[in-house]
């Protein structure tokens, strides 16, 4: 089978975010990138799929250059190939589903048909919640959302998504776009063989037809209502009875 | 022209997001000078239009197929979508949940329009100008979407639900023309999980987590001891669900549960926008962390200076000693 699995690049942010000067983006120049974590859980999926089911996975997205990195971290871990869709700058989410379908069908032409497409359910920074749906309405698949659990059988996806503390069962038949959330199963560790492996991996560049964006970003900003001070209790084990006094105070205990 | 409130209900029954939905409808459609009409998908749209009616929706939708009796998000965007082409809305406002966002992005989809998820201010207009949130809240977006329709959903709880007027809405049930791939997905069963002896993450009153401070999966003993004594639930960072120290289930933050206990006891946690995504409902936090460097990361309260594996088990000494067991 063929599984093609969506990632994004974002920023670790670690605490307080900083903006750039003109607002447009986050200042990412001492910070490090990684695959948003949904979308990590997708290239795990991806990679367990296959190695029970054989075929070939690829990974895909849509980024700068340097998105290159993450196409290395998701074939270290075991992805077969990847396709690096190259923009200078963050696209919207319409702009960006339908650089996806274009490349899904560019894959079609070249004789890859995809049997499953991971996406993560919402991405760490944008947080759009539509890109696998609107990926899923152009290929005229069906598309389920939130998932903690897959089981393939028979052509079919046997799917669970989490809901409060329960969870709703789906079936789709494949082929069939999956979105799907952190913990669905805990990423492996890249190993040094893996990440040599990786280096030597096919990687496909391509240039997207861009088009405007129909929600047009203005401006990032901060939230209000940040940098109230900390009430230091104390030090040590010797702060323990200004925890009891506080918890008592506030009618906890 | 109308604007056109999507409610998600269960048999019947809105809960408060739809409220804030309605509410923020209302105002909308005030400004917009047009009526706010809302649409249902199922069964149990007598009971759902008793109470939107407490929110000014001048007439509820209600679309019912055999096909709606379980969730099926593609059906219900597809009824939307047959309501969009009789009413022309200017807007269509959902909620920012899971559900909601996933049913505007398959109406999105079919429709071709742009979706804006999880706003927190929207001016109405021709190019409506729109504040969303990126990263769980710890950024913001401003945004002009342009268009006849706007696609929008609201991030829980930034609109307060405001009961107006008690006003029977006209009721106009419709079944919608669904094909055998728009019910291609919908919920087929629904699964329990593990009935948790434990305190429940998302409502607990008292939250003490765990972060890489902890140091092992072991290193959760004095959390635990301290969560027991609380009658709390016990939570951990990213990190260490990354590690396997602890399930995802335990994580709280912006990929994991989101919390709005009295107090969040954060021990060894650094304050990291993904942790704060998941914890800034609490109403109170209380860092416990060996390294005063954390404070300037995040808004914390009140804060202990020290290792958790001491800072904690005093603590728990002191409770006793309060009588608490």
């Amino acid at each position: 089978m063929n599984i093609l699995v969506c990632i994004k690049r974002v920023p670790v942010t670690g605490g307080r975010i900083v903006l750039r000067d003109d607002e447009q983006a986050i200042e990412t120049r001492h910070l490090g990138f990684a695959i948003s974590p949904h979308e990590e859980c997708g290239v795990e999926e991806a990679v367990r799929l296959i190695e029970q089911n054989g075929g070939q996975s690829t990974v895909l997205t849509l980024g700068p250059p340097e998105a290159e990195e993450q196409i290395r971290d998701a074939m270290a871990i075991g992805i077969d190939r990847g396709i690096l869709l190259e923009v200078s700058e963050e696209w919207d989410a319409q702009a960006t589903a339908a650089a996806i379908v274009a490349a899904v069908q560019a894959e079609r032409a070249a004789g890859t048909e995809y049997d499953l497409i991971f996406f993560g359910n919402e991405s760490a920074d944008t947080g759009n919640y539509q890109v696998g749906i609107r990926v899923a309405h152009a290929l005229g698949w069906p598309c389920v959302t939130g998932l903690k659990k897959i089981a393939l059988a028979d052509g079919r996806a046997r799917c669970e998504q989490a809901i409060a503390e329960d969870r709703d069962v789906y079936e789709v038949a494949l082929p069939a776009v999956v979105t799907v959330k952190e913990g669905l199963n805990l990423p492996r560790y890249p190993s040094v063989p893996g990440r040599l492996r990786a280096k030597k991996k096919p990687i496909d560049r391509r240039t997207p037809d861009a088009r405007p964006a129909a929600l047009e970003r203005l401006r990032l900003k901060l939230p209000p209502g940040e940098g109230k001070q900390t009430e230091i209790l104390g030090r040590g084990p010797e702060a323990a009875p200004a925890v009891v006094e506080l918890l008592r105070q506030i009618g906890v205990i | 022209m109308v604007v056109l409130a999507v409610l998600e209900h269960d048999a019947g029954a809105i809960g408060d997001v739809a409220g804030q939905v309605l509410s923020f409808g209302a105002a909308y459609a005030a400004e917009a000078g047009m009526p706010l009409h809302a649409v249902v998908a199922g069964p149990g749209g007598e009971t759902a239009a008793e109470q939107a009616g407490a929110f000014g929706v001048a007439t509820l939708h209600v679309a019912e197929h055999d096909g709606l009796r379980s969730y099926a998000p593609q059906a219900i965007a597809r009824s939307v979508v047959e309501l969009m082409s009789r009413l022309s809305p200017a807007a269509v406002i959902g909620a920012g949940s899971e559900r909601g966002n996933e049913v505007l992005a398959h109406v999105g989809a079919i429709t071709e329009l742009p979706l804006a998820a999880n706003c927190i201010e929207v001016a109405p207009g021709e190019a409506a100008q729109l504040t969303r949130i990126r990263w769980g809240g710890s950024l913001l977006e401003e945004a002009r979407m342009r268009g006849a329709i706007k696609l929008l959903t609201l991030a829980p709880h930034s609109f307060a639900a405001r009961p107006a007027a008690a006003a029977q809405p006209a009721v106009e049930r419709f079944t919608p023309a669904l094909s055998d791939a728009d019910l291609a997905v919908r919920v087929i069963e629904r699964a329990q999980t593990q009935t948790g002896d434990g305190v429940s993450l998302a409502s607990a009153n008292v939250v003490v987590s765990g972060g890489r401070g902890a140091g092992s999966a072991a290193g959760f003993a004095p959390i635990e001891e301290l969560a027991g004594l609380l009658g709390a639930a016990v939570g951990c960072s990213r990190a260490v669900t990354i590690a396997g120290w602890r399930p995802h289930t335990d994580q709280v933050g912006q990929t994991g549960t989101k919390i709005a206990p009295e107090i969040y006891i954060a021990c060894g946690i650094s304050g990291a926008t993904q942790h704060m995504a998941g914890c800034k409902g609490a109403k109170r936090i209380l860092a416990v962390n060996t390294d005063p460097e954390v404070l300037n990361n995040a808004d914390f309260d009140y804060a202990v200076i020290g290792d958790l594996h001491e800072v904690l088990p005093a603590i728990s000494a002191e409770l006793r000693k309060a009588g608490v067991t």
